[in-house]
């Protein structure tokens, strides 16, 4: 049997992972830059600010950790067709 | 059923936070000292930042819910770092429960103050063209669940990336098989633990923080 898309696979899922965290990175680093602009010119809005901050980072981080889950789930699941795996049963069953 | 260790966890998170509750009811009062002192400052912030600003005056009713969710969450990822412990919402059972009752709270909450048939339309805003009401009441069903669905593998992936991270750093000095590593490693790990803090009260604040953001668009629909 042809197992080459197994490799395939986890090279997507590394790739996959990469790409999620380059766009949180870029995302929260916008909002950094933000945050200490304003923070910059009103030094007495600092306070609120970082709290604004800290939110808005939260929520973006999240949605970089929505495409990490996914990942995990795909090197979960290729982890099965690798031959001579078997702690799981159904790559005990794969391999057989 | 089984006893896994999730669940002994969590009963050891709530007995915490059962007995935090009894110690300070009895310090409380006017001026309050001890660790009611303490909590005051907490329950203050998310009376007047959290809940009143975006349910209003009735939000009271509300805020023993909110307070709970945030105290039980904070405890439950606060737990995971103590040795030999383990966190009870890297488990996406646990996640997912949460995320339920927020669902079901957001509904319950909406159908209890506006009435079912209100409720039901609020969702979609008035003067909008008739031909896009179906899309945009599609929309906004499937909205919900993606709100709770993105609140559990929010609290659910934080906890994990932050556990695994420091599990990996560790496992460096057994796959170099040499003993150099160690001391660069166990200080990586120990910056990332310190980052794992900030990152459990965090997110915690941010899970009872958009609970309360989607109750009170439930319950006062903008027009």
């Amino acid at each position: 049997m042809e197992l080459s898309f197994v490799g395939w696979g986890y090279i997507g899922a590394g790739i996959g992972a990469g790409l999620a965290v380059l766009g949180a990175g870029l995302g929260i680093g916008k909002l950094a830059a933000a945050a200490l602009d304003g923070s910059a010119r009103q030094p007495e809005m600092a306070g609120k600010l970082m709290t604004t901050m800290l939110i808005a980072a939260a929520l973006i981080e999240g949605l970089g950790l929505f495409a990490i889950v996914i990942c995990f789930l795909a090197g979960s699941t290729l982890s099965t067709y690798v031959k001579g795996a078997t702690h799981t049963p159904a790559a005990a069953e794969a391999s057989r | 059923m089984y006893l896994t260790i999730h669940v002994l966890m969590i009963w050891i998170a709530s007995s915490i936070l059962i007995a935090g509750a009894f110690i300070a009811r009895r310090q409380a009062g006017t001026v309050s000292h001890g660790l009611a002192n303490f909590l005051e400052l907490i329950i203050l912030y998310f009376r007047d930042e959290v809940v009143r600003p975006n349910l209003g005056e009735r939000g009271d009713k509300y805020l023993p819910y909110f307070l709970t969710l945030f105290f039980f969450i904070l405890l439950c990822n606060l737990i995971g770092l103590v040795p030999y412990a383990m966190t009870p919402t890297s488990n996406i059972a646990v996640t997912a429960g949460m995320a339920f009752l927020t669902f079901a709270l957001i509904n319950v909450s909406g159908i209890w103050e506006l009435g079912p048939v209100h409720y039901v339309k609020s969702f979609v805003p008035h003067g909008l063209p008739f031909w896009l009401i179906p899309g945009i009441w599609l929309i906004e069903v499937l909205g919900l669940f993606t709100k709770a669905l993105a609140l559990c593998i929010r609290l659910f992936a934080n906890m994990i990336a932050g556990h695994m991270l420091i599990l990996v750093i560790l496992c460096l000095i057994f796959i170099f098989n040499s003993l150099w590593i160690a001391p660069i490693s166990l200080g990586v790990a120990v910056a990332i633990s310190v980052l794992e803090v900030f990152v459990c009260c965090l997110q915690a604040y941010v899970f009872t923080l958009l609970t309360a953001l989607f109750v009170g668009a439930a319950v006062n629909p903008q027009h």
